[in-house]
């Protein structure tokens, strides 16, 4: 296992491409920090977004999670490319030839996959941590760690995103088309809703069905957390909105999104299998 | 003497085309052999076949004795299929060290191959800047990191210029002298005729000999002769039990030989049957001319 880890490492870490955007995403990943930096302050109306609550424990593991996993582009670009390489400069050939199985060629690049969503959660981890125990107004053991369960949606939602890059990666063979696709899909989902709307007006419907989609129930897995936040509740409050949404993190989604890491990952390797090079 | 490859009724069809038909031959240690045929003939097909890259039809081949899975014969194989494939934005040296670690050896011997290669200089070079004849020496020096059982070779002077022919060439010759196996993959007679001692010759993906190259070549040459009395020549090669057949060309007589015999014997019985030759060579048909002869034909 190392040993493919290793392999990998060495055709990413000499490409400069991807070096450059693998460092550009964990400095983004660190500037999360940067948000608490954001401070108003007109005359009497003083705002510090730091102080909103946005860093307190547990909230804290929410909002990381969510506003990190926007930068996962930034890996997906490396990830496809990292696959479509293989095929443009006919390498994934020679691999072959030199004694790397399918399996260990599909295997060494999950582990890739596997090892860019488990770093960024420790990062993730670290990162809410420290910022955590510098803003948050709590900071007993017994609250710190409670709502972990976001870091492990976390977790799941980047290794099943990569698993579809990858997948893309070797069906398309072509790092910027397999990335249109990856919009184009986007698309699809997003079409398909609001087709399903029309169909039937609640929105239950539309969400019943689009949840087992596999970019929509990636997104699922973490929601979006502003609502839930103390200004925009009590905004919300004096419009006479009330919000009813459910945050937690559900054992289903994960089972989809899980569902789908498989499925792109068996079905890269029966497509490698299948073609001849 | 232990078999290297063993490949047993092999055929693959890419749709309505069948690249290689119901082929068989084995590879046994310690022989150079060369797989000849036009392109398009299915060499390059039955090597990647062999080589996990490309999915048989029917038919079956094993590598060593059988026992180990391809992908792990195949680290104990040196290969290069068309194109030298490397990852361009590496030096030749991290190159092969990913090589070494695909094949599972470690990187002593690195240095010590792009040195046979003559590649020591721009080992930190990275291999987009190299030239064809450069990408092509470094993927032999990688193809011999393991210090391999088997080195297989396709078309490796292809698109080379004349130079780096001849330094391929040599370092094959040189390769071979040290007991490496070798399969090489050609269309150029010459190349073969050159370091081979073993060749299967194939034709739309059907074979059409194997064995060694010295029997393929089983005739046993000709006479091409010039006389003043070109009648009287004719009338003695007619009557000469050696003489498989006589043909005139202008002045020219070419006599074919259907068994062993030497031009100086030849010329002593012509001396004494009073026939005076102004022009003697003894030739032997080149692989060429056989091979031709072989893929012209096609009910051969």
């Amino acid at each position: 296992m190392l040993r493919l880890l290793n392999i990998e490492f060495i055709k990413l870490w000499n490409n400069r491409a991807s070096k450059v955007l693998i460092l550009a995403y964990f400095i983004l990943l660190s500037c999360i920090a940067l948000i608490s930096a954001i401070k108003f302050d007109f005359g009497f109306f003083r705002f510090h977004l730091a102080e909103q609550g946005i860093f307190n424990f547990p909230f804290i593991w929410h909002f990381n999670t969510y506003v990190a996993a926007a930068l996962k582009f930034f890996l997906a670009i490396v990830i496809v490319s990292m696959m479509a390489n293989e095929y443009s400069n006919k390498t994934i050939k020679q691999n072959l030839i030199d004694g790397l199985s399918k399996k260990e060629f599909i295997l060494s690049k999950f582990l890739t996959v596997a090892a860019f969503a488990l770093i960024s959660t420790i990062f993730v981890f670290i990162i809410s941590l420290i910022l955590g125990y510098i803003f948050s107004s709590f900071t007993e053991a017994s609250i710190v760690f409670s709502d972990l369960d976001y870091l492990f949606a976390f977790f799941i939602k980047l290794l099943g995103f990569f698993s579809f890059c990858l997948f893309l990666g070797i069906l398309i063979k072509r790092s910027a088309f397999a990335l249109g696709f990856l919009f184009v899909w986007y698309m699809v989902e997003g079409l398909a809703r609001i087709v399903l709307n029309l169909w039937d007006k609640t929105t239950e419907y539309a969400d019943t069905i689009t949840q087992f989609f596999p970019l929509q129930s990636m997104s699922n897995l973490i929601k979006q957390p502003f609502s839930r936040l103390g200004a925009v509740k009590e905004m919300a409050n004096q419009v006479g909105e009330q919000f009813d949404f459910d945050y937690a993190v559900h054992w289903y989604d994960i089972v989809i999104v899980l569902f789908w890491t498989t499925f792109f990952i068996v079905f890269s390797y029966k497509l490698l299998q299948k073609r001849d090079l | 003497m232990s078999t290297i490859l063993t490949i047993n009724n092999l055929t693959k069809k890419y749709g309505l085309l069948t690249a290689v038909k119901n082929l068989s031959f084995t590879i046994e240690k310690g022989n150079v052999y060369g797989i000849l045929g036009p392109n398009g003939s299915g060499k390059s097909t039955t090597l990647g076949i062999a080589l996990n890259v490309v999915n048989k039809t029917s038919g079956d081949f094993k590598w060593f004795d059988g026992k180990v899975t391809t992908h792990n014969a195949l680290k104990k194989v040196g290969a290069i299929i068309e194109r030298p494939n490397f990852y361009p934005y590496m030096t030749a040296y991290k190159n092969l060290e990913l090589v070494c670690k695909i094949k599972g050896i470690d990187t002593s011997k690195i240095l010590e191959k792009l040195e046979l290669v003559d590649l020591i200089e721009r080992k930190d070079s990275k291999f987009q800047t190299f030239s064809l004849g450069m990408k092509q020496r470094l993927a032999i020096a990688s193809a011999l990191l393991n210090d391999p059982e088997i080195l297989i070779l396709d078309e490796p002077t292809n698109g080379l210029d004349p130079q780096g022919i001849h330094k391929i060439r040599a370092l094959i010759q040189q390769i071979a002298s040290n007991g490496t196996t070798i399969l090489l993959a050609s269309h150029l007679l010459d190349e073969v005729e050159k370091v081979c001692t073993h060749v299967v010759v194939l034709r739309k993906g059907e074979k059409l000999y194997s064995g060694r190259v010295d029997e393929m070549i089983s005739s046993h040459g000709f006479f091409e002769l010039k006389s003043e009395d070109s009648a009287k020549l004719i009338t003695f090669l007619e009557a000469h039990p050696s003489i498989n057949k006589t043909v005139k060309k202008d002045d020219m007589v070419t006599a074919f030989l259907k068994e062993p015999l030497s031009a100086s014997e030849f010329n002593k019985q012509l001396f004494n049957s009073g026939i005076f030759l102004s022009h003697l060579i003894m030739r032997k048909e080149s692989l060429e001319e056989q091979f031709l002869k072989l893929t012209d034909n096609p009910s051969a």
